[in-house]
């Protein structure tokens, strides 16, 4: 009865309520929840993060050495990976793609700072998905006006089903890959420091927090921003 | 001592979640044939070796899709005891 009853195992990597508020949200309670602190923590140092680098920019030099050099390559690789689809759009989507892209990978690896990660929340990554959703909604409207709803009956109109189903299927299947990825290593490593003696506590989970945390994390990070842009891509 | 009902309902949703868990076959070898015709291309190609992994890894991050369907039906039944 491990996982079934209630037990104190599951509940130490599961979201946790932390504080409850003193006021009802249509007829529920409203719970400040382990996701919600650890996204205001990974927020407050991406805004530290933000204005400390502005505040080295200001006096930015020609030639560029130290801590510059390594911003402007982080800026060159997101170039770069934007351009790859993107092509010469990318200036528009860029802003976007760089904040979300800070985000997911600052929550994927807020799982080593002891963080329960803000991306193994469907509320977050589903929140995620849908500004991918109006994003490509809004492009395709914009771009390509009526036939954004006429493209729906092509090539036949028995086909339509189909195809809405294939619109509204993107933004839920990148935010539950991003959610299970993440929720999988988050139950993992859970049970292993759950189950395990307190010495294969020590150096062990090193492989598996390399592996779960910083691999996984990091390739998602990736795959959600690029078929973010594959997707806004087609609708260019 | 008999099984209750609940006990009963619990033992069924473990063995479903067991069961959501074979989805995992498809992605792995659908990942497997695109790691080995990544490394087939690199091996062919050495200097698009960037361009060929960067596209690999997206394959198959969007291959992986279907089985981790499986995996959130699994702890659905295991964590949030739809049934019970």
């Amino acid at each position: 009865m491990l996982f079934l009853a209630d037990n104190s195992l599951a509940e130490s990597f599961m979201i946790r309520g932390i504080y409850k508020m003193p006021f009802k949200f249509l007829g529920g309670d409203v719970w400040i929840t382990t996701t919600a602190v650890s996204s205001w923590i990974i927020t407050i140092i991406l805004l530290i993060f933000g204005i400390y680098v502005g505040s080295k920019f200001k006096n930015a030099k020609d030639i560029p050495s130290g801590f510059q050099n390594f911003i402007e390559m982080a800026i060159e690789a997101l170039n770069g990976m934007a351009d790859s689809i993107l092509g010469e759009n990318k200036y528009r989507f860029i802003n976007y793609i760089g904040t979300i892209f800070l985000f997911i990978l600052t929550s994927n690896l807020s799982g080593f700072m002891g963080m329960r990660a803000p991306t193994a929340d469907y509320g977050v990554t589903f929140c995620l998905g849908l500004f991918t959703f109006a994003i490509v909604q809004f492009q395709g409207i914009k771009n390509n006006g009526i036939g954004h709803f006429t493209g729906l009956f092509k090539p036949i109109p028995v086909l339509f089903p189909i195809n809405l189903i294939g619109e509204f299927a993107n933004p839920i299947s990148i935010s539950l890959r991003l959610f299970a990825n993440l929720l999988s290593g988050v139950i993992m490593l859970g049970l292993w420091y759950g189950m395990t003696p307190i010495f294969a506590q020590i150096a062990v989970p090193s492989f598996l927090h390399a592996y779960l945390d910083l691999f996984s994390g990091c390739i998602q990070t990736y795959v959600f921003c690029m078929l973010t842009m594959v997707y806004v891509n087609d609708k260019l | 001592m008999g099984i209750s009902g609940q006990d009963f309902i619990y033992g069924c949703s473990a063995i479903g979640a067991g069961l959501a868990l074979i989805a995992g076959i498809g992605p792995g070898v659908g990942q497997g044939i695109a790691a080995g015709y990544g490394a087939s291309a690199v091996g062919r190609n050495p200097g698009a070796r960037s361009d060929i992994t960067s596209t690999m890894l997206l394959g198959q991050a969007v291959a992986e899709t279907t089985g981790l369907y499986g995996l959130v039906v699994a702890i659905i039944l295991m964590f949030v005891k739809p049934f019970g």
